[in-house]
């Protein structure tokens, strides 16, 4: 298992080194060959993890359940976005599009290798180091169309993640602080270490590490008040960079609250980390709730809607139930399939139609076929339909919160959560299920004319199906194996003082 | 032996407060060159501070740290933010939402705020000063003042950067016995942040032809 983590650890940092010296043509290939690579060697890892406690090499890679989840999630949409980069990129003739076509490829596979050593690297100091890395790499390639808009939803997001990332550095350090007392002035932050000496930590100095840890890291996750950047960065990024922003980066930060929710339920006991989450959980899925009512823009839509999926990850920790948590950690990967699926689907509207305003375009699927009804299914799996991952995993969740005292706030969840499937429906669905050329409201632009029948490119269209594929296997009939890691990452985090 | 960490902690408590004062007069300098050079003194001060803590305390991994410290942010950064001033001949002075006494008044409030909030944490340590910690909560809340009132990319970028000193001076109290690749790997991650802040820096100036902020106001809702 451990030739398994260094792979995983080193492959895509190999290829995203090889793709600035490759022609834009083989790197194109040998994206999707170490995204699907990845995905297979992280599913090796699930029944190891399963079985054994933890997986370690040396002293700086260690995985465990926990972390396992969050690796297939992300080697999932490695690979996905793989493919449909292929579709959706045009790259101009001559030396332009030479160039960026480099600098795209060796970001996205950069990209992918920061976000899959987040979970693989042991202890806290390094888990900052690596998601460092994912935001100054993914500021880079949020700016890369060199458009206005990209300009300034990259600045605002370089400037908002990295404060938001020296809030979570201080946060490391007052972890650090609080270790002391027990390990003496000299020791590293591993996480076996922290979790057997979390019981003697001061309480109060491990309270305020994990308040500014949630804030810090909640900035990169998208939790309200700190989400400012989300929305535009989603929306003005190239679309396969908005499906891995939504679907991986915003889980790998989740993935680092959780390793604090961890020793703060060991040091405090269970209450006051689950109510700072939920105050967060509630506040993200009200506001996301509110704003997707009122979106035109497709790509703004799907981008509040990540803020709602985090919002939901939030609360279903806050419930502290072992069944709650088996369905945040399902969620967690029912949504990277679900938002990668939706992202690749608007990414081939966005070609076909050459606009995001989902006012001007009707006739979505008589014009993309395919990819236009993968959309919709993909919207409505987001909404929470069965037979959809997302389903189950939000079934689970509010299953787990019913049996909380406090069952009003399952019940108020689900309430939001309706009301975001009706933002979140209404226009999808008008948008792609109209005729054509319908009439448009009153004192809007006109519709645009619906371009010919036919497809952008095979292969989004085979990436959406691999994330249909996925959200039907999660929500239908989940392999036993994941079950146990998931039952197993589970009882990691629920150990309750 | 009983001493030493009365020193140490003392000469903590000055570098602490030498960082705090700098920050505030990054508040009130107009001019963006001399907000530059403030955060080179600023950077100066908090490599200071390592190696006494590598004389004090006896880890020479520190020196090591301070060395690179003092190349990346007293001659490296400075040297590259004001070379893009250099090439940006317009607004060199900064934009300020606010006048001067209403933000160092507010700073005052967040400074106080920060450092009576660490210090009401009531943890007594032998070994580390929890007054200097207290202090970098303040540089901290005042980083974060300067950024929210100045109008102009080169400012906040500056802010950015003097938060992340404030943070060194709490890691340097508090984490000095961390192991040394993970220090050199908090500084790598800067020195990233640093290009990354320049190369966005230099396309916002490129398309706006203003260092000013008061254009990114399209993406809304």
């Amino acid at each position: 298992m451990a030739i398994i983590l260094v792979i995983l650890v080193v492959f895509p940092f190999l290829v995203a080194a090889a793709s600035l010296a490759l022609p834009n043509a083989v790197s194109r290939y040998l994206t999707i060959f170490a995204g699907v690579t990845s995905f297979a060697l992280s599913l090796l890892l699930v029944p190891a993890a399963a079985d054994h406690a933890q997986v370690v090499v040396g002293s700086f890679l260690r995985v465990d359940a926990l972390s396992v989840v969050f690796v297939v999630a992300t080697a999932f949409l490695y690979g996905a976005t793989g493919m449909f980069a292929a579709g959706y990129l045009h790259l101009a003739d001559g030396a332009s599009g030479r160039r960026y076509g480099r600098r795209f490829y060796a970001g996205i596979n950069l990209f992918c290798w920061s976000m899959l050593i987040a979970p693989i690297v042991n202890g806290l100091a390094l888990l900052w180091v690596a998601i460092e890395v994912t935001t100054v790499i993914s500021a880079l390639l949020v700016a890369i169309d060199d458009t206005d808009g990209a300009t300034e939803a990259s600045w605002k997001y370089v400037l908002i993640a990295s404060l938001g990332l020296g809030i979570a550095l201080f946060a490391t350090i007052i972890m650090y602080y609080a270790g002391t007392t027990v390990f003496g002035a000299a020791y590293n932050l591993s996480y076996a270490k922290l979790l057997a000496g979390a019981s003697h930590f001061p309480p109060n100095v491990v309270r305020l590490s994990f308040v500014l840890a949630v804030l810090g890291f909640g900035t990169k996750m998208g939790l309200f008040p700190v989400h400012t950047w989300l929305p535009d960065a989603h929306s003005e990024a190239p679309t396969p960079i908005s499906a891995l922003l939504s679907g991986a980066l915003l889980a790998v930060s989740f993935y680092a609250i959780l390793r604090y929710y961890q020793i703060a339920v060991r040091s405090l006991g269970s209450a006051f980390p689950r109510n700072v989450l939920l105050i967060f959980g509630l506040a993200s899925l009200l506001v996301a709730a509110l704003y997707l009512l009122s979106q035109h823009d497709l790509k703004r839509l799907l981008a509040y809607s990540s803020v709602e999926h985090m919002g939901i990850l939030a609360i279903g920790m806050s419930f502290g139930a072992p069944l709650a948590i088996v369905g945040v950690l399902l969620h967690v990967l029912a949504h990277a399939a679900a938002k990668g699926t939706a992202f690749f689907g608007a990414g081939s509207v966005v070609r076909k139609f050459g606009t995001k305003d989902m006012r001007r375009i009707r006739g979505g699927i008589g014009a993309l076929p395919w990819s236009g009804t993968m959309l919709v299914v993909a919207v409505l799996a987001l909404s929470g339909m069965p037979p959809f991952g997302v389903f189950r995993s939000e079934f689970l969740i509010v299953e787990g919160g019913m049996s909380d005292p406090r069952e009003e706030i399952a019940a108020l969840m689900v309430v939001l959560i309706t009301l975001a499937f009706f933002g979140l429906s209404w226009y999808t669905t008008r948008t792609m299920l109209s005729p054509e050329q319908g009439p448009s409201g009153e004192g809007q632009a006109p519709a645009l004319p619906t371009p010919p029948k036919g497809e952008v490119s095979n292969w989004i269209v085979a990436a959406m199906l691999a994330g249909v594929l996925a959200l039907v296997i999660l929500g239908l009939h989940p392999p036993a194996q994941l079950g146990h890691l998931l039952s197993r990452a589970s009882a990691e985090l629920a150990v309750v003082r | 032996m009983a001493a030493a960490p009365s020193t140490y902690a003392g000469a903590a408590d000055v570098v602490a407060v030498l960082v705090l004062l700098t920050e505030f007069a990054m508040l009130r300098a107009p001019l963006l060159r001399s907000q530059v050079r403030l955060y080179a003194f600023q950077s100066l001060v908090v490599t200071a501070l390592a190696v006494d803590i590598a004389v004090v305390r006896h880890v020479g991994d520190l020196y090591a740290l301070a060395i690179v410290s003092f190349v990346l942010k007293v001659v490296l950064v400075p040297g590259l933010v004001l070379r893009l001033l250099g090439d940006a001949d317009t607004d060199l002075a900064g934009s300020s939402v606010l006048g001067v006494a209403s933000m160092i008044l507010i700073a005052l409030a967040v400074s106080a705020f920060g450092f009576f909030a660490v210090g009401s944490l009531q943890v007594h340590s032998a070994a580390l000063p929890t007054t200097a910690l207290a202090i970098a909560a303040a540089v901290i809340l005042v980083a974060f003042v300067l950024i929210i009132l100045r109008a102009d990319v080169v400012s906040q970028a500056i802010g950015f950067f003097s938060l992340e000193n404030g943070v060194s001076v709490a890691s340097l109290v508090v984490a000095a016995g961390l192991p040394l690749v993970v220090e050199v790997a908090f500084l790598f991650d800067l020195l990233v942040a640093v290009v990354v802040f320049g190369v966005i820096m230099r396309v916002h100036h490129d398309r706006a032809k203003t260092l000013s902020t008061k254009k990114l106001d399209r993406l809304k809702g």
